[in-house]
């Protein structure tokens, strides 16, 4: 009887290619979307990570509080000895100290007068000390696009944006314009050893990096740092680990203090990122659910349809001597293997979609120019746990159940009735 | 009248909600059918003649009064019983011949057999031989769609007697069929009938088919104004 019914499925291309064809392409869609979406928030956050908030990060009290204006006037000072504090207690966590500043990147000419001028966002990590991973973490051997990676003191890179609009090229001086930690004016010679595109267009447009060691000189921040960052060695951000590793910082250096003492904030506590993350989060909750919902319903519709379609083939079988229970059941059953066959290619294709998006994104530096914010122009998909079966709640879940709902019709109805919808 | 007693209806009223009320489809029948009976329900549009049918088949269920077949209260079945008694006793033929499109001749005859648990070859057999009678051995690989209407009629009947049923229903079997498809059908059933003593019972207001009849109940607006055994065969080509 199975073997009689198969055959009719695989020959009735409307019970079965169609469906499966529809099933696959309802999965599909919301595990790519799915994944998507899970890459467009873990982009936000890792490439915060990288660029501004670390895993968790450490500044002086008043520098926290007025961060947004990167006063350096307020940066933390002894270093050298924090950062081994640091190291110490919390020897599971990368440290590295950072300085952001900004000014102007004076381009001389051959005799030494200005011939081009602009304003730039400086980054001070520790590009010369391989240990602490900046170079790898942020991508810079990746990201020259001229000229080499600094390799001596006195060497700086710059974006290769503003390098076009400055008219430099690597080998050539530069002179930073800008003001000491102490309020008074500072010139400070580089010589560019090379530009960088990050694909980020706040890196992008106007940044300089430069050595920490360089950056404390010519800022006259003698053991001096704006921000301390720790990153977990695994590389991914983890909100419990880092809140407690805050803790465990609050529970050393005490939470009251004077206007210096170091402070330790999380990765989503900084920069309104908090908020961000947490709308973020229940926006993609709300747009996976919804489109999960909506998938559902085309998928328990396609089901429905199915099944109603069906119901003079059934008053037959019913009339030939079918019981009405095993009618259902292989109604259920086919819309299973159909559910089941449609959800597992459905997965399949978009797996294979996401992990593609996951290796090489989508560019959207055009709808980021502009902008701020510490977002990739190319945007990435992410394969969750959960994308591996997400697919399943519209693919299986809803078939079965809009099958099963059709299916009710046959028990409801009088038989003869069904014979009626098989001559309309 | 022929042998045993294989449909007891009596007081049988069928009434289907209507707007607010009721519509009375069938009222007061009493009727009784033997074994090997060729009989035919007739009369107008309306009359009841397929809801009576349908109630006899199990299809649908008496709103009074009580329908008897092969001993089994029709109005008392459970679903299970009563597809159990469509299973083993009846065959169905319909107007629209209700084969299913995407199955074999072969496919489509053998299927209440599957439903019946019988081994491949008793199966093959009895499709077989049921396709013999209707004349259809040639065509067991075609799909109903590369058939005639009378092709197709035949393989319903094929589908309905493989089983070799005490009891076959016909509603309108001939209403798509053009004279020579329709006189040939019919003479298929009464062969089918003289042969293996299978009971008829037809729903029809086509005069072809009530030449065949050897009892006519006449039906008017759900009651029983004539039943009549038709002593002398009429088979007339139109």
């Amino acid at each position: 009887m199975i073997r009689f019914l198969f055959k009719g499925l695989i020959r009735d291309r409307s019970r079965s290619f169609f469906p499966i064809l529809t099933v696959t392409a309802g999965v599909m869609l919301t595990v790519v979307f799915h994944a998507w979406l899970g890459g467009v928030l873990s982009d936000i956050v890792r490439t915060s990570a990288t660029f501004t908030t670390g895993h968790v990060k450490v500044m002086s009290r008043s520098y926290a509080e007025e961060q947004a204006q990167v006063p350096n006037d307020l940066a933390l000072l002894g270093v050298g000895q924090l950062m081994s504090d640091l190291e110490e207690a919390f020897p599971d966590m990368i440290w590295t100290s950072r300085i952001t500043f900004g000014g102007l990147l004076d381009i001389p000419d051959s005799t030494g007068e200005t011939r081009s001028q602009g304003p730039v966002m400086g980054m001070g990590i520790s590009l010369l000390d391989a240990s602490k991973g900046d170079v790898d973490r942020m991508g810079i051997r990746e990201a020259v696009t001229a000229g080499s990676i600094p390799a001596h003191p006195g060497e700086i890179l710059i974006s290769d944006e503003l390098a076009g609009k400055l008219k430099v090229e690597p080998g050539e001086q530069a002179t930073f314009i800008g003001s000491t930690m102490y309020g008074s004016i500072t010139f400070y010679n580089f010589v560019i050893a090379g530009t960088v595109h990050f694909g980020i267009m706040a890196m992008d447009r106007g940044a300089i990096i430069a050595d920490i060691e360089d950056v404390r000189t010519a800022l006259n921040m003698e053991d001096g740092a704006g921000e301390i960052l720790g990153y977990f060695k695994s590389g991914v951000y983890d909100d419990k680990a880092a809140r407690a590793v805050v803790n465990r910082f609050q529970d050393i250096y005490g939470s009251a203090g004077g206007d210096f003492d170091p402070v330790m904030a999380t990765l989503r506590e900084q920069e309104g990122l908090e908020q961000y993350l947490a709308m973020a989060e229940n926006m993609s909750g709300v747009l996976v659910t919804m489109f999960i919902v909506a998938m559902s319903l085309v998928l328990w519709n396609a089901g429905l349809i199915g099944g109603l379609r069906r119901y003079g083939e059934i008053g037959v079988r019913l009339a030939i001597g079918e019981s009405k229970s095993h009618v259902y059941r292989t109604m259920m059953l086919e819309s299973l293997l159909i559910g089941l066959i449609g959800s597992c290619i459905g997965i399949g294709i978009g797996l294979a979609i996401s992990f593609y998006l996951q290796t090489h994104g989508i560019n959207f530096g055009a709808f980021t120019r502009g902008s701020s914010m510490m977002i990739s122009n190319y945007i990435y998909a992410r394969v969750l746990p959960e994308t591996y079966y997400i697919g399943l709640i519209p693919g299986l879940f809803s078939t079965l159940l809009g099958a099963g709902l059709a299916g009710i019709g046959i028990y409801k109805r009088q038989t003869a009735q069904l014979f009626k919808e098989l001559e309309v | 009248m022929a042998d045993s007693r294989i449909i007891t209806i009596d007081g049988l009223v069928k009434k289907f909600p209507m707007g607010g009320g009721w519509f009375t489809a069938l009222s007061d029948i009493s009727l009784e059918f033997g074994t090997g009976e060729f009989a035919g329900f007739v009369g107008p549009s309306g009359s009841g003649k397929t809801t009576v049918l349908n109630i006899i088949g199990s299809l649908d269920s008496p709103s009074e009064g009580e329908v008897i077949v092969m001993d089994k209260s029709i109005g008392e079945l459970s679903h299970g019983e009563a597809a159990k008694l469509r299973n083993r006793h009846l065959g169905f033929i319909f107007q629209t011949y209700n084969l299913l499109p995407v199955y074999t001749v072969y496919e489509n005859v053998e299927f209440p057999l599957l439903l019946l648990n019988m081994s491949p070859r008793a199966r093959k057999k009895a499709v077989l031989e049921a396709l013999e009678w209707v004349g259809l051995t040639d065509k067991i690989k075609s799909r109903p769609a590369q058939l005639s209407g009378g092709q197709c009629q035949r393989v319903a009947i094929a589908r309905a007697m493989v089983k070799k049923p005490v009891l076959v229903l016909a509603d309108e079997p001939t209403a798509n069929l053009d004279a020579d498809n329709s006189h040939h059908i019919l003479e298929t059933m009464e062969t089918l009938n003289r042969e293996l003593k299978t009971t008829f019972i037809f729903a029809t207001h086509d005069h072809k088919v009530i030449r065949y009849l050897k009892r006519k109940i006449s039906l008017e607006d759900g009651r029983v104004v004539k039943d009549e055994i038709v002593k002398a065969k009429r088979k007339v080509k139109e």
